[in-house]
């Protein structure tokens, strides 16, 4: 986030740190995050849900060049989730060796610091997946 | 609607351009633009620009007043279209739609993206910006990053090898040797590719696209503007088709992660609006920003099975006397990549390629071009189908 701002991360610390997604009433889809109408049936009619918090790797890579403000966790693990009821998430994986991750790894959720907001700004927590051990 | 032609390109090369800040390239590209179709820059009616980054990297917007005061053009309209790296082909589109509609006879598309005011980790930061900032950005994901994931994915599914994907930039900065406007006008092998550094596994610093300044712009016109201003270019250019399509803004919501599906959808409008198919393309110009995006375009285009997109490298079909002859001015390998003016470059290139400019890579004979510029992971895909009636 380029613009340090306090009311953002508050706002969005309930779907951060307990992974809301939403689900449509009318067909069943699920997403992360939420949306304003289902892109399969455009319904408007959408709950908040909270997704499960294990799945497995689809794909992933290891970032080597990072943005500012990641630089001290270089190399770290990028992939996406398909979760256990099927919604998918990108996510970070972390406790984790690059090397030793594969597709189809088991993974879990994790409560975690995602960034500073520059040195005298908030921290920001938030969800990153590790492999079930 | 009404025709709509293109009657001139400009371009300036892409480099490093120390010298020049976003408002000399894009001045000067509009005005070699207007040169080139051999009218005053006070006859362009309204002023289109494709940028991405002005906002983050030179802490500029609002750069459609900032390039009309350059130009000397109080008074006319003009603006900044952002659609990502798809800004200059949606400026296009804009432009296009203008004057198709009646509203305008003169008008310019434009794209301009100055990236070396800033060092990496920020170009990497205002790259991002392409993707969900709350949900994709926040965990640290680089815009390289997501590409790869898509790279893995497909290697994995189609049982597909890097060695042959890599073969894209190989193409492409081959025949950027033919083009001065090129920010790499130099070969390299497949070796040098695959022995790269890594920027995210798999895709190593010679399958993604360069950080460049660069501007171009093109001139659109209606017939009614071509016979007034008693203009007879030798051979004409029409736009035959203009398409756009949007996908979820990220790529772990989309059911099939190697299928850009805004790609489908906007060419399969384009080749309808210009009632043709894949095989009537003589010149394609596609948006490599990555190799493995090189080859996606290729399937989801519509010239290969999804899987196969490779094997139109290896044969040697995307050469000039192949059957779809692509990126022969580099693509976005070898040209450069200057994010919001890239879909101006390729829509000029197809021109210089319909008009018997394009030197040493040209198609001879070519009369139906097809540009494709992509924005974020095909979030955004802009068709641009030009074709040469006279």
């Amino acid at each position: 986030m380029i613009v340090e701002s306090v009311p953002r991360v508050w706002r969005e610390k309930k779907y951060k740190y307990r992974l809301i997604g939403s689900r449509c009433k009318s067909c069943g889809s699920t997403f992360f995050p939420p949306k304003a109408a289902c892109k399969k049936c455009g319904s408007r009619d959408l709950e908040e849900i909270e997704l499960p918090k294990r799945g497995k790797i689809i794909t992933y890579t290891v970032v080597r060049s990072p943005p500012r403000g990641f630089e001290y966790l270089v190399p770290y693990v990028i992939a996406i989730v398909e979760l256990e009821d099927g919604t998918r998430v990108l996510t970070q994986i972390t406790d984790v060796n690059p090397e030793e991750v594969k597709t189809g790894m088991q993974v879990e959720a994790v409560f975690r610091k995602l960034k500073e907001q520059s040195r005298s700004g908030i921290i920001e927590y938030g969800i990153k997946f590790r492999p079930i051990r | 609607m009404r025709n709509v032609y293109v009657i001139g390109v400009g371009m300036t090369p892409i480099r490093e351009h120390w010298d020049k800040s976003l408002r000399n390239l894009l001045a000067e590209a509009i005005a070699r633009s207007a040169d080139d179709a051999g009218i005053s820059l006070r006859d362009i009616e309204s002023i289109y620009v494709g940028n991405m980054s002005s906002g983050y990297l030179q802490g500029q917007e609002h750069i459609g007043a900032l390039v009309a005061t350059q130009l000397g053009l109080i008074g006319v309209p003009a603006c900044k279209i952002e659609a990502a790296c798809a800004s200059g082909g949606m400026a296009f589109h804009q432009a296009f739609l203008s004057v198709a509609s009646g509203m305008y006879d003169c008008v310019v598309a434009s794209g301009v993206e100055k990236m070396t005011d800033a060092i990496t980790p920020d170009v990497t930061v205002a790259l991002i910006m392409a993707d969900d900032q709350e949900y994709v950005a926040n965990y640290g994901a680089t815009f390289v990053s997501l590409n790869a994931l898509v790279y893995r994915y497909y290697m994995e599914k189609y049982n597909v090898k890097q060695e042959d994907i890599a073969l894209f930039p190989v193409h492409c900065h081959r025949y950027a040797q033919n083009n001065p406007y090129a920010q790499y006008r130099r070969a390299v092998s497949l070796e040098d590719v695959l022995k790269s550094p890594l920027i995210a596994d798999p895709i190593r610093l010679l399958e993604s696209a360069p950080i460049g300044d660069g501007a171009a712009s093109i001139v659109l016109c209606s017939e009614n503007f071509i016979r007034e201003k008693g203009l007879s270019p030798e051979v004409l250019v029409q736009v035959a088709a203009s398409a756009a399509a949007t996908d979820t803004l990220s790529i772990h919501e989309r059911e099939d992660i190697s299928t850009l599906t805004a790609s489908i959808k906007a060419s399969r409008k384009a080749y309808e609006m210009a009632k043709v198919e894949p095989n009537d393309i003589d010149v394609l110009e596609v948006h490599d920003a990555f190799s493995i995006l090189g080859i996606l375009h290729l399937e989801d285009l519509g010239f290969a099975e999804k899987g196969k997109g490779t094997v139109l490298v290896k044969e040697g079909e995307l050469e000039v006397g192949g059957k779809i002859p692509t990126n022969l001015f580099g693509g976005l390998k070898a040209r450069g990549h200057p994010v919001g003016a890239t879909g101006i470059y390729q829509i000029a290139e197809v021109f210089l390629q319909l008009t018997g400019r394009a030197g040493k890579s040209q198609v001879d004979g070519a009369t139906v071009g097809m540009a494709q510029n992509v924005g974020g992971v095909g979030s955004t895909v802009v068709v641009n189908i030009l074709k040469r009636v006279r």
